[in-house]
């Protein structure tokens, strides 16, 4: 979407292809996936299992599994190439410009320190975060202030009582409290981005609220840069820009929040969309999305949605759609629509 | 509520001993569920709706025997099942049937469908000969929409929505009175559950079954219910039609939760996060109301006294000092 004025792009995934090979077969997981996330700006990524959400994720922090091969494209960062670059590049790229946050917390959180350690630690590889312009710190003045750091990035996620839990081990601290401090750590580098692979997932609804309305407002306060990876429609609406859709290892849609909510073109974004019933409507009939989701290795030819598709032509068995523009910001890859035209 | 409930569940309560350390006496209990009581009317469906250490699963347990309550009494089309032994107890086993949230953990890996499906018949001695359970095994795979051939496989080759299904049908075939459905949808991807809960309903509808849904989601519990019960560390705080308790909840946690939901339409923006903290641990239950630590609307009496689950308007119940304070 070149030519679209506005902030500059901090993640450019142009036709990403990502092959897996699954008990020696190559298996294609992600097919031509190009997104844009400009700066400050809140993309949200849908999609059900295996639709390759977070291995895009994964390809862009370049953490892809071993049996993971980029085919073609390119990935970049803040107009930097990603693709290359060798393992001890790609480390001092996660330490400073991407910080991921997943799903279960306490995977990504030493049993063996305290909370506030682990945060601090991070200073020792960016001790730079700590020092203004030029200045020298000792040890000490260092250490010092990398624990200054860590309350208050705890006080900055609403972490009750910041200096206290610093000195707790993350076994003492609830799901939802975890996931706060794991959130102050990924914030903590000041990473151009951040990527919140189903952060909420494993929390209870309540506790859920609590953290998408502190996502919310540290977009606001720090205009972070944020990729929003999650199954959950009203997690999107809530809080994303933009959305792109994914399917079975493609996108299938891509548009702005309010766009997709009121008119999704492709057929799967609108089943998608009538496929979770709502606290408000109560007892309407639910359009269930007939058959499963295709496993990778052995795919539907054609379009990979044409099988559950009720809106499915002969064209659709046959030959992969391209994504097309139907306007500025909304594009969808289905035989049903051609460039330009509104629908 | 003429008619004669199919389980009614009075002042049921199950504490589990904690125990202080390998060899130490006792030291507390968890409070797992704590004096619920509910009656559930033939051909409806009953959602009880918690977060995580509410007691619902507990309380499922209760409900097929696979746990025995502290206290209170559990009683299936009006006889109790506390002493059930011998054939009653395996009438009773296929009366009331449980569907899981995982349907993996249902299924013996290395047993194919079709002997998945007929293991229980002969169990329960409901088919005559071998050919009779392949017939009910098939008439089951027929109601949930699975194919025949699909008999013929082991679970890992099924995907989770077909694995769910054959969960449903194995119920199906013993013709339950009661069906308890514990998160039946949560372990699938969005497009498959609105197929799930549309089966349920559909089977429910001609088959005249009753069930009761337990989920965290409410959304899905708004969906399939008529009467919804909503669980808060071992006690129901509020219970009434599903229209009215969505429409109007009267105790705080329910709002909480149901404004809790993000909400899938981006012009109404509202993510409103009402109950503070975390759902406490059950061995500590807070003094007086469970739920006043994490209640903005908190006073003196919430921390001393416990509220009982009184009748605030017709048919809905709330237990709560302020019922009705906070709104949506």
């Amino acid at each position: 979407m070149a030519g679209v004025a506005g902030p500059a792009a901090v993640l450019e995934v142009e036709g990403l292809c990502v092959e897996l090979s699954i008990g020696g077969k190559p298996v294609r997981a992600l097919n031509n996936i190009s997104l844009t996330v400009r700066a400050g700006e809140t993309l949200g990524l849908v999609g059900e299992s295996g639709s390759g959400k977070s291995l895009t994720a994964l390809a862009v922090a370049g953490l892809l599994p071993d049996n993971a091969k980029v085919i073609a494209g390119s990935i970049r960062l803040m107009g930097e190439p990603i693709l290359g670059k060798s393992e001890a590049e790609l480390r001092a790229l996660r330490a400073r410009s991407i910080a991921l946050i997943f799903q279960n917390p306490t995977t990504y959180l030493n049993p063996l320190l305290t909370v506030g350690k682990q945060i601090a630690e991070i200073f020792d590889v960016n001790p730079r975060l700590l020092a203004a312009d030029g200045e020298r710190l000792s040890h000490r003045k260092c250490r010092q202030r990398a624990w200054r750091a860590a309350i208050n990035y705890l006080r900055l996620v609403h972490i009750p009582d910041p200096e206290r839990v610093a000195r707790q081990y993350p076994f003492e601290l609830s799901g939802g409290m975890q996931q706060r401090a794991v959130i102050a750590m990924a914030l903590i580098r000041r990473p151009h981005l951040v990527i919140a692979d189903e952060i909420t997932t494993a929390l209870d609804v309540t506790v859920q609220a609590q953290i998408l309305r502190l996502l919310l407002e540290l977009r606001q306060s720090t205009g972070m840069t944020l990729l929003l990876i999650t199954h959950d429609m009203g997690i999107v609406a809530q809080l994303a820009d933009n959305v792109a859709v994914m399917y079975s290892g493609s996108l299938v849609e891509r548009s702005d929040v309010a766009s997709l909510f009121k008119a999704a073109r492709h057929p799967y974004s609108q089943a998608l969309l009538e496929a979770v019933p709502t606290i408000h409507d109560g007892r309407t009939i639910l359009r269930a999305i007939p058959g499963g989701i295709p496993s990778l290795t052995n795919p539907p030819p054609g379009c990979r949605f044409h099988p559950r598709c009720l809106r499915a032509v002969d064209e659709c068995s046959r030959l992969k759609p391209e994504p097309i523009s139907l306007g500025p910001s909304h594009s969808v890859a289905c035989h049903l629509y051609q460039a330009g035209q509104p629908a | 509520m003429s008619e004669p409930p199919v389980i009614a569940v009075d002042g049921v309560t199950k504490h589990f001993p904690v125990r202080g350390g390998l060899f130490a006496a006792k030291a507390g209990s968890i409070k797992a569920v704590d004096g619920v009581g509910f009656d559930i009317q033939p051909g409806r469906t009953f959602g009880l709706v918690g977060e995580s250490g509410c007691g619902k699963s507990t309380l499922a347990m209760l409900l097929v025997k696979l746990l025995e309550p502290t206290a209170g009494r559990i009683s299936l089309d009006g006889e109790s099942i506390s002493d059930l032994k011998g054939r009653a107890l395996k009438e009773f086993r296929r009366r009331v049937q449980l569907v899981f949230q995982d349907p993996y953990g249902s299924l013996d890996p290395r047993q194919r469908m079709l002997s998945a499906l007929i293991e229980p018949l002969a169990t329960l001695g409901l088919a005559a000969s071998r050919a009779d359970a392949v017939k009910k095994a098939d008439e089951a795979f027929e109601l949930v929409g699975l194919d025949a051939e699909i008999l013929k496989r082991l679970p890992h080759e099924l995907s989770g929505g077909q694995r769910q299904r054959v969960v449903i049908a194995r119920a199906l075939a013993l013709a339950p009175r009661l069906m308890i459905l514990d998160e039946p949808t949560s372990s699938v991807d969005v497009s498959v559950q609105a197929q799930i809960l549309s089966l349920l309903e559909r089977l429910k509808q001609s088959r005249g079954l009753t069930y009761l849904l337990i989920s965290h989601n409410l959304v899905v519990v708004r969906y399939m219910s008529d009467v919804v019960a909503v669980m808060y560390l071992g006690k129901i705080v509020e219970m009434a039609r599903s229209s009215a308790l969505f429409a109007a909840p009267q105790h705080p946690y329910s709002v909480a939760l149901i404004s809790a939901i993000p909400v899938p339409d981006p012009e109404s923006r509202k993510l409103a996060a009402l109950a503070r903290g975390d759902v406490p641990s059950p061995v500590n239950t807070p003094s007086g109301c469970r739920y006043h630590p994490r209640c903005p609307y908190a006073e003196g009496i919430c921390r001393e006294s416990e509220p009982a689950l009184t009748e605030v308007r017709s048919g809905h119940f709330a237990a709560c000092h302020f019922p009705g304070l906070a709104t949506l």
